[in-house]
């Protein structure tokens, strides 16, 4: 890993856009002698400032496999983005009919047929766990796909540069239009581009508030002005963030915000896979007439689609680095040029450092994907996996708490009985009313009142426990003074039987005397 | 330090050409939207300042254009609440003590309003959960001393105890050994004897002797028996409950110096539907007598 190369910013030491298009042009005309030189120093005798300005970077249009992969990823992931708010799930009456809503006020998370209450956060952490891992695991094995891929920062870059390239042109077009003169048409370009990059903005923080509320309701009262402030907010802030990010700040994210990158230099090993310039086969590297033999030489003809290609304005050709989201769009600018040259595609491709280190010694290059850590996170995976299913599908609509009163702890009566007071919490997660009977197991000559009672019961009666929410029953029990226990704490079970479905909670507690007998 | 470059040599990068003791600061240039970020913070906290409340004058400190201040807005928050709570309050008032009881949304209601102004006001003596402390009885339980009905209960909170308020209880026992009613031996015997009414473990001849200064000075108001009387907040003393301590030292120390416990009259500080709140709240603790 080339470790400097992070240290020193984006294309410290690289060429900038404007000389590698003058190099381009060098190398296009034939005879002349190619000085392969970095002008790092050149014309920069004096001192280099404290802070680096952004170099734009204009990425030219690749065809080929991975950019097809990219698309289809764009696709998927903003087409979820964008609509699953607006799939609807039926839950019976009363309850939300959006399929995936996280509702604050309620406060209930739904996705799907899952139904999730505030305590079963837990799932949240399991998610998060699962996604931890998953990404750990991907990344020993395939390298920063999810950087190029599958990265938010990444698919709105890659949607703003595609919105670019629609109005504006290709790469050599945009780079024209940035130093033009600002005329009628490039002011006419350039703001379409940016009143196009806002709606995309305003789309994004949009569809995010929809997540929260329901979404048809939601998007009526936005555009009716009677929306709550927050919403308004929240659309506000993810607008200028989509709009900033995706427009202004694209790789400088990558580069200086993100941890990922950091990360990931302690994630990768040396069989991790990576978007890999073959030094093996490429080297030496130089500029090829046609005829000429490719004996002796590399395959690299140094024409730099790999570099202009590039989201990320740096040249995979220095090795594998910091900035490289391995987006892998150089491998498709290369095969393309590969395939026009006649040599066979895979200059630029997924591979291992330590594969052309075992090329260079004349061993056959191999991967290798089963290894002690790609191992351990698969089986962390499947077990959390594991234990998230059987949570879910064993997941009760039923839950019962026990309460008992700690202050007073215990009271005496007159006639010498000894009372405790106990809450009830039944959790009826079932989206319908349902009842319960309560009996307690453990306690002989309990006597029971209810908040309310005038007069002792002898045993509790039914409760009607509203739908989908918490039902909270507060009663004391009291033993009469010939019918105490002899110890000080007695073990007691409450338990509650739903009386159509049959289903049994429990709860266990204690009945107190404080040795009073 | 010179406008020349200087690469170092280790690393092969630019340096600074600041040095302290012999270290070279590397020059790795920040972004430079980064120091514009920063120094967009420096110009919020100056627009904060002009908005907000901010710097610390010597007994006060800069307003803020915006006129912010928490303080108000947890004030406004309360207003805010108490006008939501407002509905609940009149129907308190209007319904009677016993329909509040009967009716669940109500109960409901009192009880969770009742719990929360007796944390507030009845709790620095009685306790948060109600547990009473020497002097200062439990109101869990079924013992009272001035009656345990919803409506008895509501007179206690709102008139109180032997205060000030001509309405409120009132009753004085003497103090028997301080006045000089009773000599030391007299308050010995009748010490005993009143062990002896709840079943204590008295000296059965000093009992005897007491049984009868007892007739003679306590039964008006504590019944021949002990039973009590609640018209004069008169404690049983045949049960087990003692309200200052059961123990022969504590017994005779209220015979000889007497005891006045004394509760506010709540009418003066809480309103009115607060007061029937915190009388179902009382008598729900579940010793509330019908």
């Amino acid at each position: 890993m080339d470790a400097s190369g992070g240290t020193q910013g984006p294309s410290a030491g690289r060429p900038s856009s404007a000389d590698v298009e003058m190099q381009d042009q060098k190398e296009a005309a034939p005879g002349i002698a190619r000085h392969d030189v970095e002008a790092v120093n050149v014309g920069a005798a004096t001192k280099t400032s404290l802070y680096k300005a952004r170099e734009a970077v204009h990425p030219k249009r690749v065809y080929g496999t991975f950019r097809n992969v990219k698309w289809a990823v764009m696709i998927v992931t903003l087409g979820i983005y964008y609509l699953l708010p607006w799939v609807r799930w039926d839950r019976g009456p009363g309850a939300p009919d959006q399929a995936v809503l996280v509702d604050f006020g309620a406060p209930r998370f739904y996705f799907f047929f899952i139904e999730i209450w505030p305590q079963e956060v837990y799932y949240i952490t399991g998610l998060l766990i699962l996604a931890a891992i998953g990404l750990f695991f991907v990344t020993a094995l395939l390298g920063r796909v999810w950087c190029g891929y599958a990265c938010p920062q990444t698919v709105w870059t890659d949607l703003f540069i595609w919105v670019e390239r629609f109005v504006q042109g290709d790469r050599n077009a945009r780079l024209k239009l940035a130093k033009a003169p600002w005329t009628f048409d490039k002011i006419r370009k350039i703001a379409t581009t940016h009143a196009i990059w806002i709606l995309i903005a305003i789309a994004t923080g949009g569809a995010w508030v929809f997540y929260f509320n329901d979404a048809p309701t939601l998007a009526q009262n936005l555009l009716t002005g009677t929306a709550h402030p927050a919403a308004y907010m929240f659309i506000g802030v993810l607008t200028f963030t989509t709009y900033s990010l995706g427009g202004f700040m694209r790789e400088q994210v990558c580069i200086y915000m993100c941890p990922w990158p950091r990360i990931q230099a302690a994630m990768i090993d040396e069989d991790a896979l990576a978007v890999t310039y073959r030094t093996d086969r490429g080297e030496r590297r130089g500029a090829h007439k046609k005829g000429d033999t490719w004996e002796g030489r590399g395959h690299c003809i140094d024409c730099k689609q790999c570099v202009v290609a590039c989201p990320m304005g740096i040249d995979i050709r220095d090795g594998l680095q910091l900035e490289c989201i391995q987006c892998a769009l150089c491998i498709d600018a290369c095969d393309s040029i590969m395939d026009k040259v006649g040599l066979p595609r895979g200059l630029i491709a997924y591979d291992t450092d330590i594969n052309i280190t075992r090329r260079q010694a004349g061993e056959p290059g191999r991967f290798n994907f089963v290894r002690h850590r790609t191992v351990a996170y698969a089986a962390i995976l499947a077990v959390v996996g594991a234990v998230m299913l059987y949570g879910l599908l064993s997941r009760d609509l039923l839950e019962l708490n026990a309460l008992r009163d700690r202050i007073p702890n215990y009271v005496m009566l007159s006639d010498g009985s000894m009372r405790n007071g106990y809450t009830l919490k039944i959790h009826n997660m079932r989206p319908t009313e349902e009842e319960f009977r309560v009996t307690l197991e453990g306690l002989e000559g309990a006597r029971f009142r209810l908040v309310g009672d005038s007069a002792d019961r002898d045993t509790l009666p039914l409760f009607t426990a509203p739908r989908d929410r918490v039902d909270t029953i507060r009663f004391y029990i009291a033993v009469p003074p010939d019918r105490l226990p002899a110890d000080d704490q007695t073990p007691i079970t409450f338990r509650i039987e739903n009386t159509e479905r049959g289903t049994v909670e429990t709860a266990r507690s204690v009945f107190v005397t404080g040795g009073r007998r | 330090m010179t406008d020349q470059k200087e690469i170092d040599d280790h690393s092969g990068v630019e340096t600074t050409q600041h040095v302290w003791d012999g270290i070279k600061e590397l020059n790795n240039p920040l972004p430079r939207w980064w120091l514009w970020i920063f120094y967009a913070t420096v110009i919020w906290s100056v627009i904060y300042w002009i908005f907000m409340p901010a710097w610390p004058l010597v007994s006060s400190y800069t307003p803020g254009l915006r006129g912010h201040s928490d303080r108000a807005n947890v004030a406004q928050d309360l207003v805010e609440m108490y006008a939501e709570r407002a509905a609940y309050a009149v129907r308190l008032n209007e319904a009677s003590l016993e329909q509040i009881r009967s009716t669940p949304e109500l109960l409901e209601f009192a009880i969770a309003a009742g719990d929360a102004a007796f944390g507030e006001n009845c709790a620095p003596c009685h306790g948060r959960g109600a547990q009473g402390a020497p002097g200062y009885p439990n109101l869990n339980d079924d013992i009272w001393l001035w009656g345990g009905s919803l409506d008895e209960i509501a007179y206690t909170i709102r008139y109180g105890i032997r205060n000030e308020n001509t309405s409120s209880h009132f009753s004085q026992m003497p103090a028997y050994g301080a006045d000089g009613i009773l000599t030391q031996t007299e308050i010995d015997d009748v010490t005993e004897y009143v062990i002896s009414l709840s079943g204590g473990d008295a000296n059965a001849a000093m009992a005897r002797r007491g049984a009868g200064i007892y007739a003679e000075q306590c039964a008006a108001c504590h019944g021949p028996t002990g039973g009590g009387d609640r018209l004069f907040g008169a404690p049983n003393l045949a049960d087990r409950e003692w309200l200052y301590g059961g123990d022969r030292e504590t017994i005779r120390a209220t015979i000889a110096d007497s005891r006045f416990g004394v509760m506010p009259p709540w009418e003066d500080r809480l309103d009115p539907a607060t007061l029937r709140a915190l009388a179902v709240w009382v008598h729900e603790r579940g010793g509330g007598e019908d």
